[in-house]
């Protein structure tokens, strides 16, 4: 069975987002166990894209920050297998479709799976050109994670239908960011994918306060935390791994 | 080689294209498509923008026999298809008085757009003021320096231009900027893209209005000469003004396709932007094409003295025609192309846009080594007054414009 499956038993999950490498390979683990340990139920491990058009400017700088500092695919891997070496936590990828493309999308999953990862997300390839990738994946045991968006309408049965690991629900338009707040109707789009599937789906840009994550937890089976957490990592610097423990934490009580 | 088309699938040119684009922006562009599909072929859409092409724009745009420049290089007969002489100063026009115009059919109010050396810009905030939408324009902090005079022009002309200082802070950033703005805000805008990139129906959108381009210049030719040219060149970024100026002759065999790539200061220098060269296949901006990247896909920093050709990728059609071998694509220096820049303005009384003074700089190479009844079609994208200053900087002559 999935370690993802794993996230969402008896509750709601609490998705931890960081870039790999952000602002370096040494503090970036530190970082990513500070997590783990305070209780993140699933972490994404961004590996870094000099052009992530999907991304708003906190993980715009995070990347910048993280190839600055020489991290490339390889290293992320073997981010992951250090985590792996200590932790049992389900560990989903997400990157761009380029970074996978040119590294080779056999070679990719074989060596993310050999990490220990169990799934990825890759904004910009859509339901339609999911062939590029989820099948490759598939066959390394790697879940490729459909997302659905506010604007996806007539879309989110067929997505949520053939769904992989978890569905990632995009909560606004535009990229990744902290919002003050979300106005989409997402009830109505999670009464759709319930209709379609029993995959979990968690909710993601945009959260950033405890409240938000109460309010989107009710909604969802989990919530997805990206750029408030990288920003306490830009903010701290050595000093993020407490900051973020007792982030992670203050979230987890919320939902 | 009847149809090199006839193995491809809709979005796709061989292995080129797709849409590799955020699901929010999933079902606009399917909205797009079907608008554009519909349009097309709408005789009220077709004469419309016909009579802005006539009588807005100018067209058609002169085919000049280049005498002068012909004798002096001493074989090849030389055209040169004027899209200088457009409204706006270059072939840019084409495309966007297309879609705005289908952007004011599908009932958006608001356009964005990218642009590099700022001619798409301008084109695209011209045809804003023309149709009534507000316009916003992306445009790589860098380039608005380089070319500052275009940037107060777009405002001029009613545009908003936001100066994009993420990345590289070029074109391709500039891209980048304009779909997030986009997957922020589609029900009312839409992303006029300026070239023959982007993920589909765009690069098969930007063809079909630029390929006017070459329905003219295929009958000015045929008209003058009574034959077809042996040779038809033009410069190549994303690659709009090229295809346009390819496409109706992609099935007449006998004619050869040249595009000419910045090289910057050289193909085996760093600082280049020629993806045929140096490029390998990748997934960015929606489209699946060759991209000047390093071992893990990263997109490379790219440089050229020309704003307009400095992007690190090339559109899915071009890069099918080099797989299949109906296009050839050469390397030009900054050298080469600021040579060819003040010899066509000292042989012609033509000053040529940097990006078009690439094309003119192959010309200058093959043209003495092809026969006097042979011919050449060159397009001139558009006019170089833009440059003057910068290439007076390259030449260490300081002019306050």
């Amino acid at each position: 069975m999935s370690r993802i499956k794993n996230a969402f038993e008896n509750k709601k999950a609490f998705i931890a987002f960081l870039t790999a490498g952000d602002p370096d390979y040494e503090t970036s683990i530190k970082n990513f166990k500070a997590v783990i340990e305070a209780g993140a139920d699933l972490i994404e491990v961004g590996i870094p894209f000099s052009d992530p058009i999907a991304e708003g400017p906190v993980i715009q700088e995070a990347d910048i920050r993280a190839l600055g500092s020489g991290m490339t695919t390889d290293k992320v891997f073997q981010l992951v297998k250090e985590l792996r070496a200590d932790y049992d936590i389900p560990i989903v990828f997400m990157t761009y479709a380029n970074p996978v493309y040119h590294y080779g999308a056999d070679r990719f999953f074989k060596n993310a799976a050999e990490a220990g990862a169990d799934g990825i997300i890759i904004p910009d390839c859509p339901f339609e050109e999911r062939h590029e990738f989820d099948e490759t994946a598939a066959k390394y045991g790697i879940d490729f994670i459909s997302m659905i968006a506010p604007t996806s309408e007539d879309r989110i049965k067929t997505i949520a239908a053939q769904a992989k690991g978890f569905i990632y629900v995009v909560s606004s338009l535009g990229v990744t960011g902290v919002r003050s707040e979300i106005t989409t109707d997402l009830d109505s789009i999670m009464r759709l994918i319930k209709e379609a599937t029993d995959t979990p789906a968690a909710i993601g840009f945009g959260i950033s306060t405890p409240g938000q994550a109460a309010a989107m937890s009710k909604k969802a089976d989990g919530v997805i935390v990206g750029s408030a957490m990288v920003r306490i990592v830009a903010k701290y610097g050595k000093e993020a791994p407490e900051k973020l423990a007792e982030y992670v934490h203050s979230m987890i009580m919320a939902i | 080689m009847s149809n090199v088309y006839e193995n491809t699938v809709k979005g796709r040119f061989g292995e080129f294209g797709g849409q590799y684009i955020p699901e929010t922006l999933m079902n606009e562009i399917h909205k797009l498509e079907a608008a554009y599909e519909y349009y097309k072929n709408d005789p009220e859409f077709v004469a419309e923008l016909d009579k802005l092409n006539r009588e807005y724009a100018g067209r058609p745009s002169l085919l000049y026999y280049a005498e002068k420049m012909t004798r002096n290089l001493g074989g090849a007969k030389i055209y040169l298809k004027r899209e200088d002489l457009n409204h706006t100063g270059s072939h840019k026009i084409n495309n966007v008085l297309g879609q705005v115009l289908l952007a004011k059919k599908m009932g958006k109010t608001r356009v964005i757009a990218e642009t590099g050396a700022g001619q798409h810009g301008v084109a695209t905030a011209t045809a804003a003021a023309l149709m009534d939408m507000e316009c916003e324009i992306f445009m790589g902090e860098e380039d608005t320096i380089r070319q500052s005079l275009n940037v107060y022009r777009m405002e001029l002309l009613g545009a908003k231009v936001h100066a994009v200082k993420t990345g590289t802070k070029v074109l391709k950033d500039a891209v980048n900027e304009a779909m997030r703005e986009w997957t922020s805000r589609v029900d009312d805008t839409l992303y006029v893209l300026g070239s023959v990139m982007g993920p589909h129906p765009f690069p098969t959108i930007v063809r079909d209005f630029q390929s006017v381009i070459s329905k003219e210049s295929r009958a000015q030719i045929l008209e003058a000469e009574g034959k077809l040219p042996d040779v038809v060149i033009a410069c190549v970024g994303g690659g709009s003004n090229a295809i346009g100026s390819f496409y109706e002759y992609i099935k007449d065999e006998g004619v050869k396709l040249i595009g000419c790539e910045a090289a910057g200061l050289g193909v085996d220098n760093p600082k280049n932007a020629a993806t045929m060269a140096n490029g390998s296949l990748g997934i960015f901006h929606g489209m699946k094409s060759l991209f000047c990247q390093d071992e893990y896909g990263q997109i490379a920093p790219v440089y050229s003295i020309s704003a307009g050709l400095d992007y690190p990728g090339i559109g899915p059609e071009h890069a099918y025609l080099a797989s299949i071998g109906r296009a050839q694509y050469v390397p030009i220096t900054d050298e080469e192309a600021v040579q060819a820049f003040e010899y066509l303005s000292r042989t012609e009384g033509i000053i040529p846009a940097i990006e078009s003074s690439h094309a003119v700089a192959h010309v200058m190479k093959i043209a003495p080594t092809m026969p006097k009844d042979s011919i050449i079609v060159c397009t001139i994208s558009g006019r170089g007054d833009k440059d003057v200053a910068a290439i007076a900087r390259y030449r260490g002559v300081n002019i306050s414009d």
